[in-house]
């Protein structure tokens, strides 16, 4: 076996893809004992999954009254042949219009974008990827504000041999990102000899659930204008803010800020989050540089999005009634679910970082630590899939600076099985409660009795080599 | 600062290759029949046009496949979220099933070595990536499809050297051949990981020899490299020889189980075969570490739940696969029999195939010198004179110059015709001065000459040709 492993590539032997990280142990957990209402009552609730199950009846609605829309219906074969063979990179015209006519919507028509600027990708993952290969080279680096989106490591860096810098925000104010933050990073990296080609950003972040105001926005551009590095905004929960102060896209502020040189900003979206269509792959890069938009687009050949799929789309998102009715309900139900799981929690003396989109919120159980370090978030999370079966995101997984933060989902799931998890979660609350008042030796000894499911290996190692579940500086790592 | 990577910035992805100017005059004046009967028709492109009727009267038939429903539910909801990169189970055991009919189920696919990537492309340049490190090299036979220089290098670093074959021996790969590319490989201080082959051949519309396939599993055997086949037109094979594919000289050899077959590596699509490249559909066929590197991969480029769904529901349908797959290949073969003696009538020959969705034509008699600069004249001739976009041997990269990809299946009879009537008028027409009578008769009996030598050297096609 080891002389086939030097045959392959460096990728192909090494962990780079970031899936034997610890985090995954909680969707394993899932996978082994996933919750079923009638089937499976007492199975792990997934929370890990940041998912818009809630708007899918009102899409389903529309294909049924839109026969036509699709290629293999009686009313749409017609067009089955000419769909089948389109395999132009450009992507049908009518896709691209309507994926630009929906992102400006999504927007509330503050931004007007160009169905030529509308380039593929193999969903927001190949988006991200792309943007990559186009922007830096491998060894240059990108900067990124902690905590990110766990996935960043693999879309950004695996193949494109590009390293990430982190930006270190913290909860003291809300984990914005300061100008001082920045700056900080910026000149550390130049230190070292990094070369920083730019800046990557969720905007609304995953996992923080917040959209970024003006001013932060004017910060960011200022700094990637003065320093004349690359700003990528992954803009795919935008149709997801439900409060203030809004979605204030990259795209808007480039209409004010217009002392920014254009050819650095790019935007990368897709439909996701804000539609709840994963499985059809549908990524976007919008780049203001033309350069960009062609070798972006040569790039999209190795990952189009189903022709199958565009025509379909093309037709959904066309009808202007239909998008505007559903942005709409899209932010009322994710604003109605997020109010019932905070509220709900809240009730049991758990607060989270105040947000006003995603599909998820950054549950705070700092309080609940054995003390301040990773370790404890670590042993705290395994309790929590395996004692109350929840499987949720520690804030390890996506670099967060601070142990104690717990990105949990609530929009991948019906109602009811939403009061379950709180339920589970509010037991799990006050039993916490009463053992604290208990003396420190008996919560020890609870601790030590709970039962974990984990191979006795994976319990060993995290007790023996305690430096593994601290956060990896990706410095130290590439 | 604010600059661009490498990638961005070169011309690495090929497209300033001739192949793609001819489709971007195309694109500027595309015939139409009625609206544009002047225009440039295109026999660039390798689609497979011929059967589209069979897949729309199966879709008329199977109404739940089309509405996301399944056995009366509807499934719309568990599509839109499906996004496992391990893929649709009933999809990938359909495809594995059809990779077997297509090649006589001699040999058996397991779907579990399966992953699917968004078309061919993607599933080639994933190979790479999971195969080789920037700077490291795989051999391909030439003439090739010319894509490959962007899918397999452009963002992977990895260069190809070419494994140069012949019209001497109808461009079959030889031992010599092989352990040339290997050399000029060494030479230029690359370090080899594999062959790479298209079986059936693109540009050459041929299948791969058994011989061959032998020979090329000794040289990866004693090198200890990878085999990498991409039977992307495994499908379209409409006359004899019948397709062999590596897998099945695996399983004659008793290999299955060996080191080499660890390193044999399919890829597959349904861009050709079923004429839907639109659907990007591809897959690699490969053992453990590189099927689970690869899935993982697929993450940039997995295939919409949509399309998977709906074509495990057609290609499930076992009656349907049977009767298209022998149809198809009766319609294909129609077609090139039509082209070929389209070409025939005036002086024009191909080399002899038995597959793919085009023929590979020799035009040497046309050259004015026997140079590649006299092929791209001729080229030109052909693009903007005769108004029939074609592709010269040397966007493929072949070493003789003279040869052109002519595709059949991306278009109608009629259009076939005004094609063939047109190339006709270019060469007995009035505007070709140079063709005198006496010339025509010439070029006859060497076409005579030329087909004979060709029946000659076919009857010896398995034993060793003389080498170079």
């Amino acid at each position: 076996m080891s002389a086939d492993k030097n045959l392959l590539s460096k990728l192909a032997v090494g962990d780079k893809h970031g899936e034997d990280s610890p985090y995954f142990d909680g969707w394993k957990a899932y996978d082994n004992n996933p919750f079923h209402p009638e089937h499976n009552p007492q199975g792990v609730i997934q929370m890990g999954l940041a998912e818009n199950q809630l708007c899918s009846d009102l899409i389903k609605e529309w294909i049924k009254a839109n026969p036509q829309a699709s290629i293999c219906t009686a009313e749409g074969i017609d067009g089955f042949s000419d769909i089948a063979v389109f395999q132009d990179y450009h992507g049908l015209k009518q896709f691209r219009q309507a994926i630009a006519a929906f992102m400006e919507r999504a927007r509330g028509g503050r931004a007007k974008f160009e169905e030529e600027r509308v380039v593929m990708s193999g969903g927001a993952t190949g988006a991200n990827e792309t943007l990559m290969f186009c922007l830096a080279d491998r060894g240059d680096a990108f900067l990124v504000p902690t905590p990110y989106y766990a996935a960043f490591d693999r879309d950004l860096s695996w193949r494109t041999g590009v390293r990430l810098i982190p930006v270190e925000c913290n909860s003291s104010n809300n984990f914005q990102v300061t100008k001082q933050a920045l700056e900080s990073a910026y000149l550390n990296a130049q230190e070292t000899g990094i070369k920083i080609k730019g800046l990557i950003l969720a905007n609304p972040s995953n996992p923080l659930g917040t959209s970024l105001n003006k001013e932060t926005l004017q910060t960011l551009m200022d700094f990637i204008n003065d320093k004349q590095i690359h700003l990528v905004c992954d803009e795919i929960y935008a149709a997801t803010v439900f409060a203030e102060p809004g979605f204030i896209s990259v795209a808007e502020m480039i209409q004010e800020m217009d002392h920014v040189n254009r050819d650095l900003i790019h935007i990368v979206y897709s439909l996701s989050k804000d539609m709840g269509l994963p499985g059809f792959r549908v990524g976007v890069v919008y780049s203001y540089n033309d350069t960009v938009v062609t070798c972006a687009r040569r790039m999209s050949s190795f990952g189009l999005v189903s022709s199958q799929t565009q025509s379909f789309l093309a037709a959904m998102l066309s009808d202007q009634v239909f998008v505007d009715n559903f942005l709409k309900e899209v932010s009322k139900r994710v604003a109605k679910r997020h109010l019932v799981f905070t509220e709900g929690l809240k009730e049991m003396g758990v607060s989270c970082l105040r947000s006003n989109a995603g599909l998820f919120v950054l549950m705070d159980l700092r309080q609940m630590l054995r003390d301040q370090t990773f370790e404890s978030e670590m042993s705290l999370w395994r309790i929590i899939i395996n004692k109350v079966k929840i499987n949720i995101s520690p804030g390890s997984s996506f670099h967060c600076s601070e142990p104690g933060w717990f990105r949990v989902c609530f929009a991948n799931m019906d109602e009811d099985t939403l009061q379950i998890a709180l339920q589970r979660m509010k037991n799990f609350v006050v039993r916490d409660k009463e053992n604290k008042n208990c003396n420190n030796k008996k919560r020890k000894s609870f601790q030590e009795n709970l039962k974990l499911s984990f191979s006795s290996k994976m319990y060993d190692d995290h007790v023996r080599s305690p430096r593994l579940m601290s956060p990896h500086s990706p410095l130290v790592r590439t | 600062m604010g600059t661009l990577s490498k990638k961005a910035t070169c011309n690495t992805h090929g497209q300033d290759s001739s192949y793609f100017l001819g489709w971007e005059e195309y694109e500027k004046n595309p015939y139409d029949e009625f609206k544009n009967p002047d225009g440039i028709i295109q026999m660039g492109l390798a689609e497979n046009q011929l059967s589209f009727d069979l897949i729309e009267s199966w879709l008329a038939k199977n109404p739940e496949a089309a509405n996301f429903e399944r056995e009366g539910q509807s499934i719309f909801r568990e599509l839109a979220l499906f996004q496992d990169y391990h893929g649709l189970p009933s999809f990938k055991n359909a495809m594995a099933d059809f990779m077997s009919e297509n090649r006589g189920n001699r040999v058996c696919f397991d779907p579990r070595k399966l992953v699917l990537t968004a078309g061919a492309t993607s599933a080639n340049e994933t190979l790479m990536f999971c195969l080789a490190d920037p700077g490291d090299a795989f051999l391909l036979p030439t003439p090739y499809y010319p894509g490959f220089d962007r899918d397999l290098k452009w963002r992977t670093g990895v260069e190809i050297v070419p494994i140069q074959c012949t019209s001497a021996n109808g461009f079959r790969i030889t031992k010599s051949a092989l352990e040339e590319a290997y050399k000029q490989a060494l030479k230029l201080n690359l370090k080899v990981k594999g062959v790479l082959i298209t079986n059936p051949s693109n540009p050459l519309g041929t299948t791969i020899t058994r011989t061959e396939l032998n020979r090329l599993l000794d040289f990866v055997s004693r090198k200890n490299l990878h085999l990498i086949s991409d039977e992307i037109y495994s499908g379209t094979v409409f006359t004899s020889p019948s397709f062999i594919s590596v897998m099945e000289v695996l399983k004659e050899k008793k290999l299955e189980n060996s080191d080499v077959s660890k390193r044999v590596h399919i890829v597959y699509s349904l861009s050709k075969d079923l004429g839907l490249p639109g659907f990007r559909v591809g897959v690699i066929y490969s053992n453990d570490i590189v099927v689970s590197a690869a899935t993982k991969m697929s993450s940039f480029g997995l295939i919409s739940s949509q399309t998977q769904y709906l074509l495990s529901a057609l290609l499930s349908d076992k009656n349907f696969t049977k009767n298209y797959l022998k149809e198809n290949q009766t319609r294909l073969k129609n077609r090139h029999n039509k082209l070929v003696s389209g070409l025939e009538d005036v002086g024009i020959e191909c080399l002899r195939s038995n597959a793919g969705l085009f023929c590979w034509v020799d035009m040497r008699h046309l050259l004015s010198s026997n140079t590649f600069e006299a092929e791209i004249e001729l080229w030109k001739k052909i693009v903007y004179e005769v108004k029939l976009n074609v592709s010269p041997g040397s966007s493929c990269h072949c070493n003789e110059p003279g040869w052109f990809r002519v595709c059949f299946a991306n278009m109608s009879e009629e259009t076939l015709n005004v094609a063939l009537n047109r190339l006709k008028m270019f060469i007995d027409g009035p505007s070709s001065t140079t063709r005198s009578q006496s010339e025509h008769q010439r070029l006859k009996s060497l076409r005579k000459m030329r087909v004979s030598n060709w029946v000659f050297r076919l009857s010896f096609q398995d034993r060793e040709p003389e080498e170079r």
